[in-house]
């Protein structure tokens, strides 16, 4: 038993190694530092989303929503800070509208049980169409020249792009929470049998509407990210992201039943779709043929997930 | 239909599950005993074709069968009615019955001669009932019957049933013991598994016994006795399997006064004592199970309160924990336990803070406590990963308890602890129960359908009847016949 678990938990490490390797020969500026680097830069922003989304997924929920909470709550930064409010203070009310858009998807799914799939679809639509009203469907430049804020994005520490850092502390952080705290013991408690749990003293109901807005934040943050990145925030901005965090997490292993998983995979399952993106931009293949190389991988890691079980 | 068995041998991943099974099935009603994990299922998948047997014969009235698909023993008139029931609940009765063997013209399904036809097939059996309404709104007992139907329909010869009465009330399983009787006369054969051996003796014409994967002994029940069933069964002599405990102690520790919940119970007082146990007898459906559920606080009561050690306690499950009451449900795979967990994350599910540091979970502290029940409980397992969907019900069980031990509880209550357990783990329990309430002063709350149980371990006996608590019986006065009459709602003048 052991030994089949060591071997699950490596096939997706195995498949990106197998994926860096190849990459690494068909195109001879990919294994560069510059390009590594970007490369990195890139998938911080899917990362952050993902490493959110593992706990919804975890749970058995899902988010359709959060590409939608990236860009308002990203909108709603750029446009205090417009407004001359103080960069940080900026950030921190655009992170809490992140965190309660969350905590709106997650009081209707706890308390009033009703579907994740249908609240996080009407909130992603809700969400996207305040957007639209709160900008008037135009994108808007940040008009500060604050250094603090283009280095969010823009920025290196220690030759690392700063997103990248971020990322890392993050994904550290959520590691701590779900292997070694009480709370990550809950959260595949719920996930592997919602009754059972709710029966045992689990708050169940707090839990889910704590993950929810946990996500909410993880996304404001890669939405005030990329503003910075960009200058500006963009009113379709983050749209279709839920399926690359969705897909990040499955092919990391995570089961959408819930009650399994853990965040490593779902930073390999980042890996290889920012990689592999990459890869195929190198070789300079159009954009329509790289969807259906991925959704051909995400078949397979779904695949290779069902031979693991048997 | 004659079956006989020739030499069977199956074993899964290198563990031997049955070993050179052989003896013959006739015809009549033929019970197949044994405690959980001997091979009486494995043995019926074999039969059925949903496993395939490593060594041996199968031989169907003289000819040996190889099936691999359970339609192919179906087409032999072969039958299996599952202790889950096969019924979708969400489409109609007839269209469960007909299900993927509709009766077309053309593309078209003919409703109207397969509603007359399944109506027919329940009438045969006395159901009468709305073959329209979708099969869901059925009572347990209605849905086996439907079952029964489709079997029939199917022209079954044999038809094999697991457990059938394990959630029907006396009523139902009365019916239900007709319809079997009458199946018996139009010449079917019934294969009967069960652990309530009173219902083997009344119903069955023999009885097949397999231990560990090995056959025992065929049985002619007129010629044989309960413990000599149950010796076999366990290989060893059960002498009372109901321990004696000590006295209870004067203290109330839980006092529940005058709840109510709209629809489900009504005005229900009780006192447990420090080191009682309590028993709550009744039919199914008398509303003990939504008592409990409401004095933990998971279905919280609308009216009454619950006064714990002398204080008033809020009607939340967190706060029943707080104050030391744990719930082991009847419900053991949806509410008791995570299949697809370990023994480890199963067992500190109700309390965390034991394998905490600081709000930092230790691996090393979790490994301690998960070892420390399985040495007390004698939980049969390969390690603290072993996964519970791999465990029988008398493990399972074993682990619920020691989840909710591990909050330290002064109350526990118990719905059904024993239900699906074999013969030794049952034995396991009550000795586990009479333990704690004599060295840890624990009061348990002891709810169960099969009366023995309840008449041989509690020190009192309440009774409920459609949702109100009739009256409370000391145990000189709780003879079957007192319990069985206020159960039925007969006048409380015992």
């Amino acid at each position: 038993m052991f030994k089949n678990k060591d071997i699950s938990r490596y096939t997706a490490l195995i498949a990106f190694a197998v994926l860096f390797i190849a990459l690494s020969f068909m195109s001879s500026s990919f294994l560069t530092t510059d390009n590594l680097l970007q490369v990195l830069r890139q998938i911080s922003i899917n990362g952050l989303i993902a490493g959110g989304m593992t706990f919804v997924i975890l749970t058995g929920g899902i988010d359709l929503s959060v590409g939608s909470i990236l860009g308002f709550s990203s909108m709603a930064t750029v446009i205090l800070i417009n407004s001359n409010l103080p960069i940080p203070i900026a950030i921190i009310i655009g992170l809490i509208i992140g965190g309660l858009a969350g905590v709106f998807n997650g009081f209707f799914i706890a308390k009033m049980k009703l579907q994740p799939f249908i609240v996080t679809l009407a909130s992603m639509t809700i969400l996207r169409g305040l957007t639209l009203v709160i900008s008037g469907n135009k994108p808007v430049s940040v008009a500060s020249d604050s250094e603090l804020f283009t280095k969010l994005g823009q920025g290196y520490i220690l030759g690392i792009p700063t997103p990248v850092i971020i990322l890392i502390i993050v994904y550290i952080i959520f590691w701590i929470v779900l292997e070694k705290t009480k709370f990550g013991k809950k959260v595949y408690g719920i996930g592997g049998n919602e009754e059972v749990a709710r029966l045992s003293g689990i708050k169940t109901d707090r839990a889910k509407i704590i993950i929810y807005g946990l996500i909410g934040v993880a996304c404001a943050l890669s939405g005030i990210i990329l503003a910075s990145r960009l200058g500006s925030a963009q009113p379709l901005l983050g749209k279709g992201f839920e399926l690359d965090a969705i897909a990040a997490v499955v092919i990391g292993g995570t089961s959408l039943v819930g009650g399994k998983g853990k965040i490593s995979g779902t930073f390999i399952g980042v890996l290889i779709i920012g990689v592999l993106g990459n890869g195929l931009n190198l070789m300079q293949v159009q954009s329509d043929y790289q969807d259906i190389v991925k959704g051909a991988v995400i078949l397979l890691a779904v695949l290779m997930d069902r031979f693991k079980q048997d | 239909m004659k079956v006989e068995f020739k030499g069977i041998n199956k074993s899964f991943n290198g563990v031997q599950v049955l070993n050179d099974i052989s003896f013959t099935i006739d015809g009549k009603i033929h019970a197949l005993m044994g405690e959980n994990g001997a091979g009486k299922s494995t043995l019926m998948k074999i039969l059925t074709g949903v496993y395939q047997s490593d060594e041996g014969q199968v031989i169907v009235d003289g000819i040996e069968k190889k099936y691999t698909h359970p339609k192919e023993a179906e087409k032999d008139g072969i039958i299996f009615i599952h202790q889950e029931l096969n019924i979708l609940p969400f489409i109609s009765v007839t269209d469960n019955i007909f299900l993927n063997k509709e009766i077309t013209k053309g593309i078209f399904v003919k409703q109207k001669e397969m509603d007359q036809q399944a109506r027919s097939l329940l009438n045969e059996l006395g159901l009468d009932i709305d073959v329209t309404k979708e099969a869901g709104q059925y009572s347990v007992g209605q849905q086996q019957i439907i079952e029964i139907a489709k079997a029939l329909k199917e022209h079954a010869k044999l038809i094999i049933m697991d457990e059938p009465t394990a959630a029907l009330s006396e009523k139902e399983t009365v019916k239900l013991f007709e319809i079997i009787n009458n199946l018996k006369k139009q010449g079917i054969g019934i294969i009967y598994i069960s652990h309530r051996i009173e219902e083997v003796f009344m119903l069955c014409d023999k009885i097949s016994v397999l231990r560990d994967g090995s056959f025992i002994e065929t049985l002619m029940s007129e010629q044989t006795t309960r413990n000599d069933v149950i010796r076999l069964m366990v290989g060893r002599e059960i002498v009372d399997i109901y321990p004696k405990k000590l006295p209870y102690q004067d203290d109330i520790v839980l006092q529940v006064n005058n709840i109510s919940k709209i629809n489900k119970y009504q005005d229900v007082s009780f006192e447990l004592h420090k080191g009682e146990i309590l028993g709550f007898a009744g039919l199914m459906g008398a509303g003990r199970t939504e008592v409990m559920h409401g004095v933990f606080g998971s279905d919280p009561y609308d009216e009454g309160s619950i006064i714990v050690n002398g204080k008033k306690i809020k009607n939340r499950i967190e706060d029943s924990i707080k104050n030391k009451i744990a719930f082991i449900t009847e419900d053991r795979k949806n509410e008791g336990i995570i299949t697809e967990f370990n023994i480890k994350d199963n067992i500190i599910m109700t309390n965390y803070d034991s394998i905490a540091k600081k709000g930092r979970i230790s691996n090393k502290m979790q490994n301690q406590v998960t070892t420390e029940y399985i040495e007390l409980l004698k939980i049969k397992c390969s390690g603290l990963q072993h996964l519970l969907k791999k465990m029988s019900g008398g493990n399972q069980q074993k682990v619920v308890i020691g989840k909710w031990l591990n909050i330290n509880p002064s109350i526990l209550i118990m719905d059904e602890p024993t239900r699906g357990v074999d013969v030794g783990a049952k034995q396991e329990i009550y000795s586990i129960m009479k333990e704690l309430c004599e060295e840890e002063g624990i009061s348990i709350i002891l709810v169960s359908s099969e009366m023995p149980e309840v008449l041989g371990m509690s020190d009192r006996v309440a009774v409920m009847h459609e949702g109100r608590l009739v009256d409370i019986l000391n145990r000189e006065e709780a003879s079957q016949e007192n319990v069985m009459k206020l159960a039925t709602g007969g006048n409380n003048n015992v």
